[in-house]
């Protein structure tokens, strides 16, 4: 673990991300102590320039609506349905995965076409539909992100499945009698878990990208403000307040990218023959 | 495989993720809230009980479940995908009308993004390989990882506001200039210009996919035996790129072309939306914002068998293009 960590800070691009996370999550957490009003409240004058009020230093919008506010809020929706529709996911994923990796045979052959199923069709639309016909709500996005996201994990966890399964401390479990859920979930799923964090925390930066789409189409939950929803919005002030679509979307740009890069560090600290040899792409 | 079987392996497996899409909209349609006979009432603008009742009874709602799924399947067998009835006309008319315009723009966005991707990962992967430029492959790389983090939407209007807003250089929405009646070059000129954002938009995420691809994957056949050979014996640098290193790489590039094909699908509702595309995707989000149900999974159907039938088509050109490949698995 500290040799995870010494690898982790040595990553400079990682511990930027971490930075920006930390940030955006403080922002997502305090931002109703930050601000008293509700991001949809109108708070000030229409259409404010960014640093021409100091009470609002990002601007209004076209409604007199403070877009720092709107940030703020906007933060907690996408970490949000970011971190929850990835846990929701990757236990899909390890069931199926897990299940198919160690039953073999037809089970597998059968998950997996399942699983082909999910990776074929075209994922976002797939979202939409869900989303617009269980009518938007933060559940049913959550629920909707997760389902077309989980089959990547799936496919993961059976192949570290299928090579575990051949090793010796898994046939002595075998042997000893260790009830097949046992041995899937003490024996073998620890020893797979790196790759799985990895994709797990690109997962969370999909995610997100997927969650600020959909309320961009106006498919966001409506008692919630958010980051796609405001660029969504910002599109028929185009040209007289670019703006009000510029902040939200760099909100969107950084944290991703800080999620990405904090993948990519995990990735390389778990791995560090992998880096040294090279081939860390 | 024998090819024959190889064939009838694929097709079983395309029908099969069409047939599960049908499925799967039969069920959604039922699991929304709400009556689904009042729902399409509802798109009617009626809600005389009658009406109601005549609805039911026509799609057979009072029907038990598997019979109305059968029936469902019968009308898609017929290429009956519902009617519209905000657009009064039936669904599939409503989709043939613009799938043209859809086609066009993923072609051209899928064409563009594979060309200058794997372009890109050349480079990058031949800058760090002879260690000369190395400050390319950084750059490369990096503009790919912000790529990857920006969202496809945001691009578009961020191109929208610079292009066509400042600059004024190119057109921000629809296909061809309203009220031109421009004809021959000039109208192929003219859907040309109205081409460039949308193509960009939707390709540059691909673009930085593939480059990253194309580069991890050039330099894992780098580090292979028979390029050190190759090298060895003497043949140049750039040499052992173009006709050693390329050709063993560029493999998994393309069979991640066919797999993401269904994410540039999803991604062309956005554009389209941006850039008023009259394509199925923008027609898509306007049955979002009409509630037109039938017309949105049809949509969806139509989406998904459109990916479906480039997958198989893919599969089928890889068994040409490589031998190695006995596709069994």
């Amino acid at each position: 673990m500290k040799q995870f960590f010494k690898h982790f800070c040595s990553n400079r691009g990682a511990v930027f991300g971490s930075i920006i996370i930390l940030i955006v999550a403080l922002m997502g957490i305090g931002c109703s102590v930050f601000f008293d009003n509700s991001p949809w409240m109108m708070v000030g004058q229409p259409l404010l320039l960014p640093f021409q009020n100091s009470e609002f230093p990002l601007g209004t919008d076209m409604l007199g609506r403070d877009i720092g506010a709107g940030l703020a809020y906007g933060a907690r929706v996408s970490l949000l349905v970011g971190v929850v529709s990835t846990l929701v996911a990757v236990c899909v994923g390890i069931l199926i995965g897990a299940t198919a990796g160690y039953y073999g045979g037809w089970v597998d052959d059968l998950m997996m076409r399942f699983t082909e199923f999910f990776q074929t069709i075209p994922q976002l639309a797939m979202a939409v539909v869900l989303v617009a016909i269980l009518s938007p709500s933060i559940y049913s996005i959550v629920g909707a992100i997760a389902l077309v996201s989980w089959p990547p994990v799936a496919r993961l966890v059976r192949g570290e499945f299928l090579s575990l399964k051949q090793r010796e401390f898994v046939q002595a479990a075998i042997v000893i009698g260790q009830h097949p859920r046992q041995i899937i979930f003490t024996q073998i799923l620890p020893n797979a878990m790196s790759p799985i964090i990895v994709t797990a925390s690109l997962m969370i930066a999909t995610a997100i990208l997927t969650e600020s789409a959909l309320s961009f189409l106006g498919l966001g939950d409506r008692n919630m403000m958010s980051w796609g929803f405001m660029i969504g919005a910002s599109r028929t002030m185009l040209r007289e307040a670019p703006w009000m679509s510029v902040m939200p979307g760099v909100a969107i740009l950084l944290t991703v990218l800080a999620i990405n890069l904090i993948g990519e560090g995990i990735n390389d600290a778990m791995n560090p023959q992998l880096r040294k040899r090279g081939v860390d792409a | 495989m024998k090819f024959a079987s190889f064939l009838v392996s694929r097709l079983g497996k395309a029908v099969g993720v069409i047939l599960g899409v049908v499925v799967f909209n039969f069920f959604l349609i039922r699991l929304a809230p709400g009556d689904p006979a009042s729902i399409m009432a509802g798109e009617a603008a009626s809600s005389d009980p009658a009406y109601v009742e005549q609805l039911r009874q026509q799609f057979g709602f009072d029907l038990p479940l598997y019979q109305q799924l059968l029936l469902y399947l019968k009308g898609i067998l017929q290429f009956d995908l519902g009617y519209s009835y905000r657009n009064k006309l039936p669904v599939l008319d409503l989709i043939l009308e613009r799938l043209p315009a859809t086609l066009l723009l993923m072609g051209c966005a899928f064409v563009f993004s594979i060309t200058i991707g794997v372009l890109l990962g050349v480079i990058a992967s031949r800058s760090r390989y002879t260690s000369r430029h190395k400050w390319l492959d950084s750059l490369i790389m990096s503009g790919a990882l912000l790529l990857y983090a920006t969202p496809l939407f945001w691009l578009s209007l961020l191109m929208i506001i610079f292009f066509s807003v400042t600059l004024g250089w190119l057109p921000a929405f629809g296909m061809e200039s309203v009220g031109a009646h421009y004809t021959g070059w000039a109208h192929i000129a003219d859907v040309a210009k109205h081409l460039v954002l949308p193509v960009i938009s939707l390709g540059c995420f691909f673009m930085a996919v593939y480059a990253r691809l194309t580069r991890a994957s050039m330099l894992e056949v780098m580090g292979l035996d028979f390029i050190r050979t190759a090298r060895a014996k003497g043949v140049p640098a750039g040499q052992v790129i173009r006709k050693h290193v390329l050709r063993n790489a560029l493999l998994p590039v393309v069979t991640f072309a066919g797999i993401q094909l269904g994410q540039m699908a999803g991604g062309a509702v956005l554009t389209e939306t941006v850039f008023a595309w009259p394509g199925i995707g923008r027609l898509m989000f306007d049955a979002l914002l009409q509630r037109d149900y039938q017309l949105l999974l049809g949509v969806f159907l139509v989406t998904a068998t459109m990916v479906v039938l480039f997958n198989l088509l893919t599969d089928l050109i890889y068994r040409f293009v490589d031998p190695r490949i006995e596709l069994a698995d």
